[in-house]
């Protein structure tokens, strides 16, 4: 299953991540994991948080924010993990725009977060190959 | 059919204008040779008598005044009446440090507010509507002067001034607006921003939007009057002059009627000073013709336009200006290349941009660099880097095909582009820095 990831547009500026992220904690929501792109014009933040709604209102009037579709893709504790999961995805064809990793308490697990450009056909692969992903629902439990 | 606030002279003959014209230019040359002493003495220095100008064919005689005289005489020497007899002041901004400081008599602003009136019922204002004024208050003549207009039509008149868009929108949705009048660029602002909030253009009761002080393109008026749900008319002025209301658009919106009853136009050769035939692109020179405070004649305005007195379906008569198409003194020289900051919103306009924009010129190396802010509505946005990159190589493609050189293209987030919510703030030019 694909997970809403909340993606927000950052002037490249001095204080702009700082004043961002500080607009989330104080609409008490916790960021599970993220990860930051910077260019030579602007930053994008993107995050996996416990409540996507109330940081989009937190963040109404500070610019661009929108929710993108990412999978969340288990990775065992072995080495060759993360490996075996982006041949799966060569191999189907399957691009990655970009990916980032997060890890919880050892009985949830690590994960790699993926952007791909055809998330419904990643996820049936994935799937088939048995690799676990995780649901909205789990997000909010974590 | 065409509404009038004066149909006896906004529809008068070209020959009831002419004679019109001819009479008060006698009067106003002799009245502003004997109150001021700074302009007798450039008449002097001509060997020019008031006698020596019977009429407006001998206009072409007196000499300019320009943005360095108003400076030079700051702030009384241009005053053309006692100081008991002004009611008012007025200023330009100072931005650019040329602050003007210009005076009224109640019958000035009586004139001033006529012409305000004429522009509002030219857009089908009539005492019925709603017109929600949002030029800034103050010493900036965009607030006093179509509020004064508003009055005279009998308009319910919202005094909102500028700034504060969530109370302009409470204000506009509450109270029924069916009149906006503010900058372009505000207008757009205000679009957008009801739009972020969910609602349609046929949510709010706008009819018409009278909107000026600022260069915009027709680009820009398609989008404001899609956003809004309304037609959009241009209003031009000075506050040298008076302020907006100087030339308005009628329904036919092609080009602005000047109130030629009060003003007399001239497009001359910005080079020579010579004064070019109708029809001509060249800069706007405005004779005020019965203003008693601060009388100007031949004020060279810097802006480029052309004049026609080709019969207009509104059935008025006084000649029309086109939207200028840039100040001199806005003409960047970048790279030896004239680059104006309309070409750079068309381009954006037609490539699906808000006209949200900052240009920065600057000079490395000996050489010129052109780098244009460009704000993202929040669905143009992508997270992925490559996405937006390529917007940015699409537009620079495209302003290069207008500009003939080629600027490097930033996209920045929603609302980062500070706005003075009075005049955007388009063009930084750091190369000024080092002279």
């Amino acid at each position: 299953m694909a997970i809403q990831q909340i993606s927000v547009f950052l002037e490249n500026k001095e204080g702009r991540l700082a004043e961002t992220v500080k607009k989330i904690s104080a609409a008490g929501v916790n960021i599970r994991a993220l990860c930051v792109a910077d260019t030579r014009d602007f930053g994008i933040l993107r995050l996996i948080t416990t409540d996507n709604d109330k940081v989009k209102e937190a963040l109404s009037d500070s610019g661009a924010v929108i929710p993108t579709d990412v999978i969340a893709a288990k990775m065992d504790d072995t080495a060759g993990a993360l490996s075996g999961i982006l041949q799966i995805l060569a191999q189907a064809k399957i691009n990655i725009e970009y990916l980032y990793a997060f890890a919880g308490a050892a009985s949830f697990g690590a994960y790699v977060v993926l952007r791909v450009d055809n998330t419904p056909a990643a996820e049936a692969i994935l799937q088939a190959a048995g690799i676990a992903t995780l649901t909205n629902d789990d997000v909010k439990s974590m | 059919m065409a509404n009038y606030y004066q149909p006896e002279i906004e529809t008068a003959s070209r020959e009831e204008i002419l004679a019109i014209q001819n009479e008060k230019i006698v009067k106003q040359v002799k009245h502003v040779y004997e109150n001021v002493k700074y302009y007798r003495d450039l008449m002097d220095a001509k060997g020019l008598k008031p006698e020596d100008i019977k009429g407006v064919d001998d206009i072409k005689k007196l000499p300019f005044l320009s943005k360095a005289d108003l400076r030079e005489a700051y702030p009384y020497g241009l005053l053309g009446t006692d100081i008991k007899n002004c009611v008012r002041i007025q200023s330009t901004s100072g931005t650019t440090g040329k602050r003007v400081v210009a005076f009224y008599t109640q019958h000035d602003i009586d004139l001033w507010e006529e012409c305000c009136a004429r522009a509002i019922v030219a857009a089908g204002g009539t005492n019925e509507d709603v017109c929600q004024v949002c030029y800034g208050y103050g010493l900036f003549t965009g607030g006093p002067g179509l509020n004064g207009g508003s009055h005279k039509v009998g308009c319910l008149t919202l005094p909102m001034s500028s700034g504060n868009t969530d109370r302009q929108i409470q204000f506009m949705m509450d109270l029924g607006a069916t009149i906006l009048c503010c900058t372009p660029s505000y207008a757009a602002y205000i679009s957008e921003t009801l739009a972020e909030k969910g609602y349609k253009p046929e949510d709010n009761k706008l009819k018409a939007g009278i909107f000026g002080a600022e260069p915009w393109t027709e680009e820009m008026r398609r989008s404001i009057e899609k956003g809004l749900g309304i037609k959009a008319y241009d209003i031009y002025g000075l506050t040298e002059t008076s302020g907006p209301g100087v030339a308005f658009e009628c329904e036919a919106q092609t080009g602005m009627h000047i109130n030629e009853d009060h003003f007399y136009a001239e497009i001359i050769d910005p080079d020579t000073g010579e004064v070019l035939p109708e029809g001509s692109k060249g800069e706007l020179v405005f004779t005020s013709l019965d203003k008693e405070a601060f009388p100007l004649l031949r004020y060279r305005t810097r802006d480029i336009c052309v004049l026609t007195r080709e019969q207009c379906p509104c059935g008025r008569t006084h000649v029309k200006m086109s939207k200028p198409m840039g100040r001199s003194d806005d003409m960047m020289i970048i790279r030896g290349v004239n680059v104006f900051p309309s070409q750079i919103e068309t381009v954006l306009l037609n490539e699906g941009y808000t006209p949200n924009y900052q240009i920065i010129v600057d000079r490395v190396n000996n050489s010129d660099t052109l780098d244009i802010m460009v704000e993202l509505l929040p669905d143009q946005f992508s997270d992925i880097v490559a996405e937006n990159q390529k917007k940015e190589r699409a537009l620079e493609i495209a302003m290069r095909t207008m500009l003939g050189i080629g600027p490097k293209v930033h996209l920045v987030p929603p609302h980062s582009i500070t706005r003075s919510e009075g005049k955007a703030v388009r063009v930084i030019d750091k190369r000024k820095l080092h002279d």
